[in-house]
């Protein structure tokens, strides 16, 4: 079947497409050149609408333990935000933490085609896995998180050759069925079981040795010599910390020009100035990551409201326990592999801290140059959850909209950054490419995140309205592999998302060591730890979207 | 030792994860023998009880009678239909199967609630209330150097866990230190598994009733705070021993409580279960301490979990109105019944047969491993194959982090409960 979208205004960076008016056509689920006279099956006039790929969401916690341990401890996060089941749909609940139905639905009524799981603990793997396939619609993929397991600690402080470093990465790829790896406070989660309740980026863990800088070297160079194309996901040292922004800059230089990507950065820009001793660093910031082309950035955008913060980093966030609210949180240490924490969290618009986070996270909106380099993010839901996006997409493209909200926060907040001074508006490009084109590139989703032909057909279709919150919050169309979904912001078809995962080469040799490993210490057997092709696809339910890497350096 | 040949299709298996209680070691070694399976090594009473059950594959019945398996399937959903609420329990099944009959209660408008969540909620409602530090097995396994028995007959529900994850020879950080101190409070606690010289330095009995726990553990913090407790007693424990377990909770460099709430049967069992949660809390500020909470057995971890993501909330959700509605009192299945506030129970026991369905008068269908004996009729039963035995599935662990793949060991006839399920929702 030839489906024609006739007369769109068509913003598709990917392929230098700027609001050009163009016609697309799909057919087979992809977009196609057709012959001038092949026969149109089904054609949408879309004059004046505005074309975009499917969203892609490069970092947001949808599935995994952490997520259902949120789930269970906050009902009233659902009560009063119940979905209830229709012909088509599923039925759900919640705000900050939906459960896994409802989330897919959210993403694909918002025009996303696709999330990724930013956290993903080997030795939980498989749940993460089961939840996201119980994720509607969207597609979704996973990084794994390697850098306080001590398989790996093991092999640094006894300095193994670097192959079977790599090789132990890529295996681990392999086995949680991942698509990249994410380093989350390098070590840290480790030594806080060792009861160190910091580690610097020069510190050493009191066990191996070793510290964060040369876990994240360790593992930015591996990734980058397996040819992984997503580079190291770093969720660095002292998040949260005032004067953090000092740790984000040498990790910044600590990566010697290797390929980094800088998680939630928002929450590792603050400095220590003025009479609280919390300010705004994100100018600095924005300038080492306008300078450093090695660099990429999300920005885990802080959101006024109920969440739940919930993340690996088990000894900061313990430290944040003394601010949940409502007043339960859950931290574990967690397999010799990694931990994870739980804290429920109200960001208050009048708060001077929130307030400042909030202006911090639009400061490095506004100063980072380069929106290939910079995802939309709330780190959801640790800024907020991601149904805030429409709404941070209109403070970043309307001035006005911005000035307005920054007449209802903490007025003292403001004197402690940039903010004010900013002028600079997204243009719709801009966002396509923050949204779509850029996370694509850089997750390495061939034929994803534009509108070339050969592309998927992950297509949404906006409304061009100047409320530009109203356009992004319901979409006129979304297609998902060419198969119309949502229409008007109601599903109209639900279909099961795919698993996007790379594959990086090992020398299998590296499972003599694993196996052994597993079979002195471990619960699990290395054969179990590892998941089959065949528990993704499921008898069908799900599917394998295998990305390519580069060919492996030594 | 050598397997016998197989005469039945079976064959030797290696890294066999074991479905019959909520640890799910999965080290087992499982060949054939005669017509059956045979646990070769790293088996326990539960696991050979489990493994060894003769497989027999009687007809699905309706009312007693034997039917094909479509006509068990058009009367199952016949009584769906008409049934005012249905209740959706036992839940004795693996994901799929949870998944399966999630989706059936949605369709059909009915409540989801485990057999075990009796206990389950004695944790549920502490995660709902307060929350709490937790450990893993590897994770305790490899670095407590104390763990703390509260109240739990921990070896009759998990035959071995102290073998492997107390007792254990080889440790990660074994040399930090190297002796592990292991202390029961409680009365009657089977000790006998605790053994050997190389782990285990010392164990220490305190002899105090289930429920004076809590009093101890919030005496303990309440000392760790520096308050004065005056009298010599606490807890029905001499006040020196209460003094000498703080010490060593505080001199722990990784310090485990250890709780299971099924073993926690008196009211208001939550309540002990945060104390212990809110102990371990507090000596967090200084030192590290976990809890680890076991129990689960019956694949009531994997109802909960998959419940919880896929609802939002742990079990006891109702989807009469077409949302999901939470009510952990109300929707207990056994006060349902009691209450005489279902019409209709569906009973999935597919693991042992202790998970018998509750004498009722209201009419039953019952998705149930064969060697599962109900005190009254079904109106429809419907046998099922074990997952783990007779088909494959995945189970999540006590911890609720680790989750392992199960594997079909015999051939069988017997369906899997998830799929009987998926074909009583398609005929509704
Ligand atoms: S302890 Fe539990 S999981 Fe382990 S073999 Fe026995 S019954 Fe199975
Ligand atoms: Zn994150």
């Amino acid at each position: 079947m030839l489906i024609k979208l006739t007369g769109g205004k068509v913003y598709d960076p990917a392929n230098g497409v700027d609001g050009e008016v163009r016609d697309i056509f799909i057919e087979n689920g992809r977009i196609v050149s057709p012959e001038p006279t092949a026969k149109v099956d089904h054609e949408y006039a879309l004059h004046g609408r505005v074309i975009m790929a499917g969203g892609i969401d490069p970092h947001s916690h949808i599935g995994g333990g952490k997520m259902t341990i949120a789930r269970m401890m906050l009902p009233e996060d659902h009560i009063g935000n119940e979905v209830a089941r229709t012909e088509l749909t599923r039925a759900g609940v919640g705000h900050a933490v939906p459960s896994t139905m409802t989330t897919g639905y959210r993403y694909a009524e918002m025009g996303y085609t696709a999330a990724f799981e930013p956290a993903m603990l080997p030795a939980n793997a498989r749940q993460a896995h089961m939840e996201m396939a119980d994720t509607s619609i969207i597609d979704k993929g996973a990084f794994v998180m390697l850098g306080s397991d001590d398989f790996f600690l093991r092999q640094l402080a006894a300095k193994a050759d670097f192959s079977a470093i790599k090789d132990y990465i890529a295996w681990t790829m392999h086995a949680a069925q991942a698509i990249a790896v994410k380093v989350v406070n390098p070590g840290g989660i480790s030594a806080f079981k060792f009861n160190q309740r910091k580690l610097d980026l020069d510190e050493k863990h009191t066990y191996y040795g070793v510290t964060p800088r040369d876990i994240i070297v360790n593992l930015a160079r591996g990734l980058n010599e397996l040819g992984v194309v997503h580079p190291l996901h770093v969720h660095g040292c002292n998040l949260g910390v005032p004067g953090g922004y000092e740790t984000t800059l040498a990790t910044i230089k600590g990566a010697e020009g290797l390929p980094i990507h800088l998680t939630h950065i928002q929450f590792h820009s603050y400095g220590t100035e003025g009479d609280r001793k919390f300010s705004s660093a994100a100018a600095q910031i924005a300038e080492a990551v306008n300078a450093n082309k090695n660099v990429s950035c999300d920005v885990g955008q802080v959101m006024f409201g109920q969440t739940c913060t919930a993340s690996g980093d088990s000894m900061r966030q313990f430290v944040n326990t003394r601010s949940a609210d409502p007043k339960k949180w859950v931290v574990m240490d967690i397999e010799c592999d990694a931990g994870c924490g739980v804290v429920p969290f109200k960001y208050r618009d009048k708060s001077f801290v929130n307030a400042l986070q909030w202006a911090i996270g639009l400061e490095l909106f506004l100063l980072v140059n380069d929106p290939w380099r910079l995802f939309l993010t709330t780190d959801h839901p640790n800024g907020g959850p991601f149904t805030w996006y429409p709404h941070l997409i209109r403070l970043l493209m309307d001035k006005n909209f911005r000035r307005d909200m920054m007449q209802k926060i903490n007025q003292d907040a403001l004197q402690y950054s940039t903010l004010g001074s900013l002028d600079r508006e997204y243009s719709l490009y801009e966002i396509a490419i923050m949204t779509r084109a850029g996370p694509a590139k850089s997750l390495g989703l061939v034929d994803r995140g534009h509108l070339g032909v050969g592309a998927w057909a992950d297509i949404t279709v906006y409304d061009d309205n100047p409320d530009r919150e109203a356009m992004f919050t319901t979409p006129e169309l979304l297609f998902k592999n060419g198969e119309l979904i949502v229409r008007n912001g109601k599903i109209v078809k639900v279909v099961n998302g795919g698993t996007h995962v790379a594959r990086p080469n090992y020398d299998p040799g590296i499972e003599r060591s694993l196996k052994r490993y597993f079979e002195d210490f471990h619960t699990v057997r290395m054969d179990n730890f590892r998941l089959s092709d065949d528990e993704i696809i499921n008898g069908g339910r799900g599917s394998l979207i295998i990305q390519p890497t580069r060919a492996r350096a030594a | 030792m050598e397997p016998e040949k197989s005469s039945n299709g079976a064959n030797h298996y290696q890294n066999v994860a074991c479905p019959f209680c909520g640890i799910l070691c999965d080290d087992l070694e499982i060949g054939p023998s005669g017509s059956g399976l045979k646990v070769l090594k790293n088996g326990c009473v539960k696991s050979v009880a489990g493994f060894e059950r003769p497989l027999v594959e009687p007809k699905p019945q309706v009312d007693g009678k034997d039917v094909s398996l479509d006509e068990a399937i058009a009367e199952a959903a016949r009584l769906i239909r008409e049934s005012r609420l249905p209740a959706f329990g036992g839940l004795g099944t693996d994901v799929d199967g949870v998944r399966a009959v999630i989706a059936l209660a949605e369709k059909g408008g009915g409540v989801v609630d485990h057999a075990l969540s009796d206990a389950q909620y004695r944790n549920f409602r502490v995660l709902q209330s307060s929350g709490w530090v937790l450990t893993t097995l590897t994770e305790a396994r490899n670095r407590a150097d104390l763990f703390i028995i509260a109240g739990s007959d921990v070896h009759k529900l998990h035959p071995r866990f102290f073998e492997r994850i107390v007792c254990n020879e080889a440790s990660m950080f074994s040399d930090n230190p190297p002796k592990r101190t292991v202390v029961f409070l409680g009365e009657g606690l089977d000790q006998s598994a605790v053994t050997g010289k190389e782990r285990i330095g010392e164990i220490v009995t305190l002899p105090v009733k289930s429920e004076r726990i809590a009093e101890v553990l919030d005496a303990m913090r309440a000392l760790n705070k520096g308050a004065t407790i005056p009298g010599d007693d606490i807890g029905g424990l001499p006040r020196a021993a209460v003094d000498d377990l703080l010490a060593r909770c505080k001199a722990a460099s990784y310090g485990v409580v250890v709780w299971a709430p099924p073993s926690l049967g008196f009211p208001s069992a939550d309540l002990t279960v945060q104390a212990i949660s809110e102990f371990v809390k507090d000596i967090n500020l200084t030192s590290r301490f976990a809890g680890l909470a076991l129990g689960g057995n019956e694949g009531a971890v994997s109802a909960g979990a998959v419940c919880g993501w896929q609802s939002g909330f742990p079990l006891r959700v109702s989807f009469a109105s077409g949302k999901p509605d939470y009510d952990a009192e109300r929707y207990a299945i056994s006060r349902l019944l009691y209450a005489k506030e279902t019409d209709l129970l569906l009973w999935i026991a597919s693991f042992s047969p202790d998970l018998t369905p509750p004498d009722t008068d209201v009419p039953m269908i019952l998705l149930g491993t064969p060697s599962v004996k109900p005190a009254r009729t079904p109106k429809v039963y419907i046998p099922v194959g074990t997952p783990g035995v007779d088909h494959a599935g995945v189970m999540v662990r006590v911890d609720n982090v680790v989750s392992l793949p199960l594997r079909k060991l015999r051939q069988s006839n017997l369906p899997s409960a998830a799929s009987v399920l998926e074909k009583i929702e398609a005929a509704l």
